[in-house]
């Protein structure tokens, strides 16, 4: 794969594209995932994906087919059926595809998110490095009595989008990451803990790193018992924070907005979070994991401010839902591969670093729970009323200092009084694989439900 | 799909290099689905995709290749991919002769989707809106969608089995959000079938809308769910899913193997109240995970995991029942020819017992029923869970009385399982999609209503 892999994907975006009010996107990528257990190579798989999104637009009718294939005789079919599709629509007025004038102006960002060095990579040296993980996972700890999980992944992901207004636009990225989870304990009691490490080129990853974090988060849990029910202080891991911020984000998609489905519907210009949030999306940072030049309707990203000390300034839109709230598109597309219609979703959402890191606002309350790990997330969390309950993993904190481990608890609060609550962020920025970045969060009051 | 000959090549091929074992997976698929929100329809979509995987097991090692070229020198190069991620080294070539085995599917399909006017499809979308708006202006929301795919899949392996399926499922959703002036409340009903477009002779798309948006403005009347450890009243169908993760999960043969189940070595002791048989079940006609084979041959079948308490198999996949010298359990799933097969469930369900419903909640002085629960997760190896309730209300003095507002069960598998204290003669089930490690298939999950003498809620009363 190579940029003339990109010119070939996108002069089949343009062929397709020939006819007015259509376009294409095109995908093609290339994966790896190894999984190992017990000394073992478990599975390698090795994978090419490749298809076809076609979206037609006419008389302000949307039609959309895929297919997994770019055969030019499928890609034709695929074609047909979209204008077919888009007959069976009602109209809408705002449908329509991007257009150039919709980002006139807007600095194309410098970006090489691509490392042509993972394509060189031989499947030994991929393999070596899981198996590497897993046995540095079970040497970290002598409490560690095993691990669920060992695994490298990687992809190698072009697009190409072309549409008949003129909008034409090729991406290209590469990914790797290595994750486990270990499995602590003996007896009656298991604690499990996650570590990873990921970035864009092989050399970035660091199995040992991964190996202890996934063996500390597990031990350190070891003991847990179900506290008493009460409110206090919480402080979130990053990779919580991360979760929480991508539900938030969620809310403010420009898409949920219109369609009422969000918490923040009407509430621009207000104060919705306290003073020390200030969030952004920000596709266009080289640092970001889930950086691109362009969204997924060829239009360039740029940095959008979302809450600013705690006011909502604005929403992420797509071209369809800026046109709709009379805005205009954030180049915040996104599209779950090729078998999807272009929706609305951060890439790169990030809040603006605190002064302190961890250690001190972990002993700036006399008593807190730290939160490691939440589950039930998304059945937890509703992003239009707020509601927020969600299983928690975590120690309780005294004076600063890790105490007793919990387990079997809710946190519950509302997103609404969460975002009020914040009470400091972290200068631990760390920028997360799957988007976003994460850092220590201290929500100054929250249920925790045990006995 | 592809020729008996090209196959029989394509294996001799995989094993070249060595191995125990090759298989070839072959899947074409077409899915087409329809919107309509906020009064109109938005859009329709058609997909196709076509491929295949190959897979060559050797020792502990599988490597696995995928194609969307189903031509001979497509098949060729995963083959040889599958063959060299196995890492084999020369050895004998044993590909036993390719034998046609068909399995009986556990229903006929009657109308196809493709043979279904879009129009007629566009219909069922329009009338469960007027249907849902008719319920009252609270009623500010409407999203209605259809979807259905079918899914023809051929497997062929080394041991000389050549299958294959044809699987149609068909599915409609309603979401409705009500307002006023206590917030904003969501719901959602949304029943699916191995069926096609039949599920419209079975089901009314008015009352799927009427039950969603009724949910909804029950909602907006919740007071904050009480905090704590409670009795946990679960409705026919609304709990099964918490059966399926909770149980379900640590009953397959590669959790277990791997140590990563709270279930591991416990065959033939009492883990669960002898109130509890729990079946998966793939060959349950209609159901959302039935199936004639699963995605590595083997026919789906009825698979007692739990029998009155006692713990009496796990479900196997073809690795794991090989190694175990076994019979496999119908239960190896892949979601795409994309992905490798491991074990996973069809429709598992809690069999009914003897006691009345009604009684069932009569009997509870103070606790909460359960009447939808949203997703869930669950930790496998330590049997710890969290599910949303998506419709619930409290039960005081053996009565059903107001609702609550969404909040967390949280609870452990096995604990949970000696706690249930009573199950009803009714039975109900529900349509999902399953997770494991980031691949999703259909399964449901079903059970009668029944208590689980006390689960912990994590609600908000009180602040």
């Amino acid at each position: 794969m190579s940029s003339s892999g990109s010119t070939e994907l996108l002069e089949l975006a343009e062929r397709v594209a020939g006819a007015a009010e259509v376009e294409a996107y095109v995908v093609r990528s290339r994966e790896t995932d190894v999984r190992v257990f017990d000394g073992d190579v478990e599975s390698l798989s090795v994978a090419g994906v490749e298809g076809v999104g076609v979206r037609v637009v006419s008389d302000h009718r949307q039609g959309f087919a895929w297919a997994g294939s770019l055969d030019p005789e499928v890609v034709d079919e695929t074609l047909v059926e979209a204008r077919d599709n888009a007959a069976f629509a009602e109209p809408d007025e705002w449908n329509g595809l991007a257009s150039p004038s919709d980002f006139a102006g807007v600095e194309l960002p410098e970006l090489d998110v691509w490392r042509e060095s993972l394509l060189g990579v031989s499947a030994d040296d991929k393999v070596a490095l899981a198996l590497d993980l897993e046995r540095e996972t079970r040497a970290a700890d002598a409490r560690v009595r095993g691990v669920e999980y060992a695994g490298y992944g990687d992809a190698a992901v072009e697009a190409a989008v072309a549409n008949s207004l003129g909008v034409v636009a090729t991406t290209r990225r590469t990914m790797c990451s290595c994750s486990s989870f270990a499995m602590a304990g003996d007896g009656d009691e298991t604690q499990t803990g996650y570590g990873f490490s990921a970035g864009r080129a092989f050399e970035e990853l660091d199995a040992t790193d991964a190996a202890s974090d996934a063996a500390r988060r597990a031990v350190r849990l070891l003991g847990a018992k179900k506290p008493q029910t009460r409110r206090l202080p919480i402080v979130l891991d990053p990779l919580v924070t991360r979760s929480l911020l991508a539900i938030i984000g969620s809310a403010l998609s420009g898409e949920a907005v219109l369609k009422n489905r969000s918490m923040f519907v009407g509430r621009e210009g207000e104060q919705v979070a306290a003073g020390a949030v200030t969030l952004h999306e920000d596709p266009t940072l080289p640092d970001a994991l889930g950086a691109l030049s362009h969204d997924a309707e060829g239009v360039p990203t740029r940095r959008v401010d979302l809450i600013t000390g705690g006011r909502l300034l604005g929403f992420l839109q797509n071209t369809y839902t800026g046109r709709r709230s009379r805005s205009a598109t954030t180049g915040s597309a996104v599209r779950g591969g090729f078998k999807s219609t272009p929706g609305v979703g951060a890439r790169a959402l990030y809040l603006e670093p605190g002064a302190r890191g961890p250690e001190e606002i972990m002993a700036s309350v006399p008593s807190a729970l730290y939160v490691q790990a939440v589950s039930g997330l998304h059945s937890g969390t509703n992003s239009v009323s707020g509601d927020f309950s969600v299983g928690a993993e975590g120690l309780l904190v005294r004076d600063g200092e890790f105490a007793e481990p919990v387990r079997e608890v809710t946190i519950a609060s509302t997103l609404q009084r969460i975002l009020l609550d914040v009470g400091e962020v972290g200068s631990d920025l760390t920028w997360l694989p799957g988007g976003g970045a994460g850092m220590t969060l201290l929500v100054t009051e929250m249920t925790m439900s045990g006995e | 799909m592809i020729d008996e000959r090209v196959l029989d090549r394509t294996l001799h091929a995989a094993l070249r290099a060595g191995g125990d074992f090759a298989e070839v997976f072959a899947e074409d698929r077409r899915a087409s689905s329809a919107r309509l929100d906020d009064g109109k329809v938005e859009e329709l979509t058609s997909g196709r995709e076509r491929g295949a995987g190959i897979r060559v097991v050797r020792g502990e090692t599988t490597g696995y290749a995928h194609t969307a070229d189903l031509s001979e020198s497509g098949l060729r190069e995963a083959a040889d991919a599958a063959a060299a991620a196995a890492r084999g080294r020369e050895g004998e070539t044993t590909v036993v002769g390719l034998e046609r085995r068909d399995v009986r599917p556990p229903h006929e399909v009657r109308v196809l989707p493709e043979s279904v006017e879009k129009a007629r499809k566009v219909e069922v979308l329009e009338r469960a809106e007027d249907a849902a708006r008719a319920e009252g202006d609270a009623i500010r929301q409407v999203s209605v969608s259809y979807a259905d795919s079918r899914r023809r899949i051929l497997v062929a392996n080394s041991d000389g089995l050549l299958t294959g399926d044809d699987q149609v499922r068909t599915r409609f959703f309603v979401q409705c959000i009500a307002v006023a002036d206590t917030g904003m409340q969501t719901a959602m009903e949304a029943p699916g079938l191995t069926v096609g477009f039949e599920l419209f002779d079975d089901i009314e798309p008015e009352e799927v809308a009427r039950t969603s948006a009724r949910r909804a403005l029950t909602m907006l009347r919740a007071r904050p769910a009480p905090t704590g450890k409670l009795p946990v009243v679960l409705k026919k169908g609304a709990g099964g899913v918490l059966f399926h993760e909770a149980c379900g999960h640590g009953l397959e043969a590669d959790l277990v193997a791997k140590d990563a189940s709270v279930f591991r070595g416990r065959a033939g002791e009492q883990v669960a109240s002898p109130l509890v048989t729990l079946v998966d079940d793939g060959t349950l006609a209609r159901e959302w995970g039935a199936y004639a084979i699963d995605d590595e041959g083997a026919p789906a079948r009825p698979n007692v995991l739990i029998e009155r308490g006692v713990l009496t198999d796990y479900m196997w996949d073809l690795l794991r029942a090989r190694k175990e010298g076994r019979e496999q359990s119908g239960n190896g799933r892949r979601e795409t020819y994309q992905h490798l097969p491991m074990v996973r469930m069809t429709n598992t369900y809690l069999r009914s017992g003897d006691a009345e419903p009604d009684e069932i909640v009569r009997q509870t002085p103070y606790g909460i029923y359960c009447a939808q629960l949203g997703g869930g997760q669950v930790n496998t190896a330590t049997g710890d869970f969290v599910f949303g309730m998506t419709e619930a209300y409290l039960i005081e003095n053996g009565e059903i009385t107001e609702p609550v507002r969404a909040a967390n069960l949280i609870g452990n598998g096995p604990e949970t399982l000696r706690l249930v204290d009573a199950v009803g003669s009714d039975f109900g089930t529900w349509p999902g999609t399953c997770g494991k490690f980031g691949q999703g298939v259909p399964v449901s999950a079903g059970q009668p209503t029944l208590r689980v003498a006390e689960l912990t809620i994590g609600g908000t009363a009180g602040e």
